[in-house]
């Protein structure tokens, strides 16, 4: 056993042509489960007793909510290979996952928004979970600040990685502060239908949908990457055999 | 990895002499320590004059805007903590002065809060006592915004290095800085609250103090990091 195909994943012309035929694979397969979730969510599964069929919205924002700390954990992995053994291909995937981590918090704090209306009569209280999910939006929106102030790529990427790496150490500290924060000022009434409680009819559509969105970013990753690879390699020769 | 206690002497005796000098420097351009308090007495009178001048709103809101008044006047200083020996290359001579970084910019950041968060944790319990917050209470505000700002000071030299070589600092430093410091305000003012009320407010002092220990383990490896980026 050999660790060729390891340390092949630090070049980038490798990368770049790996990430190629790998995404018709993981977008086909998101698609496919995406539409049976939602499917399943949608039209199969019954009205909840309490929350009607306002509580459909679940089979977008929970995927999305999930997805928006699981990228940012991928973020700060990435960031730090980069930052500790210097790979330029760690550094174009944690460029890569930024703004589709805070796309996935604005849609979840949107749909988030978008059931509050009707089951709580407003589009925004202050929960723990929203709470936090707004300040991680604002932690994607610095990262991104940050490297857009740079002119050079590489200290831009060593900057925000630094930046992401500390991210990772203090997103669960603010997680777990929002949520004693509310714990401690006010009882917390408005968790309707925790997750523990959910029927099975509703549960497997939501895995589905989980899954095909989890897809759906490795898809819109390797899309994204490549085109980061493009941007940072335009000058080699390897480019221009590539898109021959 | 273990440290004989003469390999931990030097960086300890460097990180004294910098405390001196930079609270030396300070010293001699006392203006510079007053920017900071004025602009947290201002930030308070605003948030005054936005309400009702009445003692029982003052009263309920006090916690709240003396915590986000001394949050933004350490943040406003904190733009300053390492601009100007970057600028004059005293940063790139700690670099390579062969003193470990890490230790340095410690002592950098513990004179910053000397300067800074002191001053802010002494002036709070008088802004406390003009929203109407009884005097018996003067103790743990002054405790708990110290420490609060000894957190922020740390947390934010991660921010201040990383913006060194950045375009824009000022407002990119506060977007950076501000929602990793949500921890320092809930906790913070949660103890305030627990002091104007009389009661015991140990425990969300203890949260805060654990972030102290973080960031103050934690920080300066990640500013050092960031320091030496800047200087690449």
């Amino acid at each position: 056993m050999t660790w060729t195909w390891f340390h092949r994943l630090g070049s980038p012309p490798y990368v770049y042509r790996l990430a190629g035929r790998l995404t018709p694979w993981f977008a086909w397969s998101a698609g496919v489960l995406i539409v049976a979730g939602l499917f399943g969510g949608l039209v199969l599964a019954p009205p909840d007793y309490q929350q009607g069929d306002g509580f459909r919205i679940i089979y977008v924002h929970a995927p999305t909510a999930w997805l928006s700390l699981m990228v940012y954990t991928w973020m700060g992995v990435a960031a730090a290979v980069g930052l500790i053994w210097r790979i330029k291909v760690a550094h174009a995937v944690a460029a890569a996952c930024a703004p589709v981590g805070a796309s996935f918090t604005a849609v979840a704090l949107a749909t988030g928004s978008l059931f509050g209306k009707p089951m709580w009569g407003t589009w925004w209280v202050w929960t723990p979970r929203l709470t936090s999910e707004l300040l991680l939006l604002f932690l994607y929106m610095g990262y991104m600040a940050l490297r857009a102030s740079f002119d050079d790529t590489q200290r831009a990427d060593r900057a925000s990685a630094v930046l992401a790496v500390v991210g990772i150490v203090n997103v669960p500290i603010v997680h777990y502060s929002v949520v004693w924060w509310n714990d401690l000022h006010q009882a917390s009434s408005l968790t309707l239908g925790g997750k523990d409680t959910i029927a099975t009819s509703m549960l497997v559509p939501l895995l589905v949908s989980l899954l095909g969105f989890t897809l759906y970013f490795g898809a819109i990753l390797l899309v994204r990457l490549r085109g980061e690879i493009l941007r940072r390699e335009r000058a080699t020769g390897w480019i221009r055999e590539a898109l021959a | 990895m273990l440290q004989s206690p003469a390999a931990l002497t030097a960086p300890l005796m460097a990180v004294r002499l910098l405390i001196t000098r930079d609270l030396m420097l300070a010293f001699r351009r006392p203006e510079q320590l007053l920017h900071p308090l004025a602009f947290f007495v201002l930030v308070t009178t605003l948030f005054v004059v936005s309400e009702s001048p009445e003692r029982a709103t003052l009263r309920l809101i006090a916690p709240g805007v003396l915590w986000v008044a001394a949050l933004l006047a350490a943040l406003l200083a904190l733009d300053f903590l390492f601009r100007d020996d970057a600028q004059d290359g005293t940063l790139e001579q700690y670099a390579l002065s062969g003193q470990s970084l890490t230790w340095l910019l410690l002592g950098k950041t513990a004179a910053h809060w000397l300067l800074t968060g002191v001053p802010l944790a002494l002036m709070a319990p008088l802004m406390g006592y003009a929203l109407g917050v009884p005097a018996s209470a003067s103790v743990g505000i002054m405790l708990t915004v110290a420490l609060g700002c000894l957190a922020l000071s740390f947390i934010g030299s991660i921010g201040a290095a990383l913006t060194l070589g950045a375009r824009r600092g000022g407002v990119l430093l506060s977007i950076l800085i501000l929602p990793l410091a949500a921890p320092i305000l809930i906790f913070g003012s949660q103890a305030t609250e627990l002091a104007i009320r009389g009661e015991r407010y140990l425990a969300p002092m203890e949260l805060l103090g654990a972030i102290v220990v973080l960031s103050f383990t934690l920080a300066p490896l990640a500013a050092a990091a960031a320091v030496r980026i800047s200087l690449e």
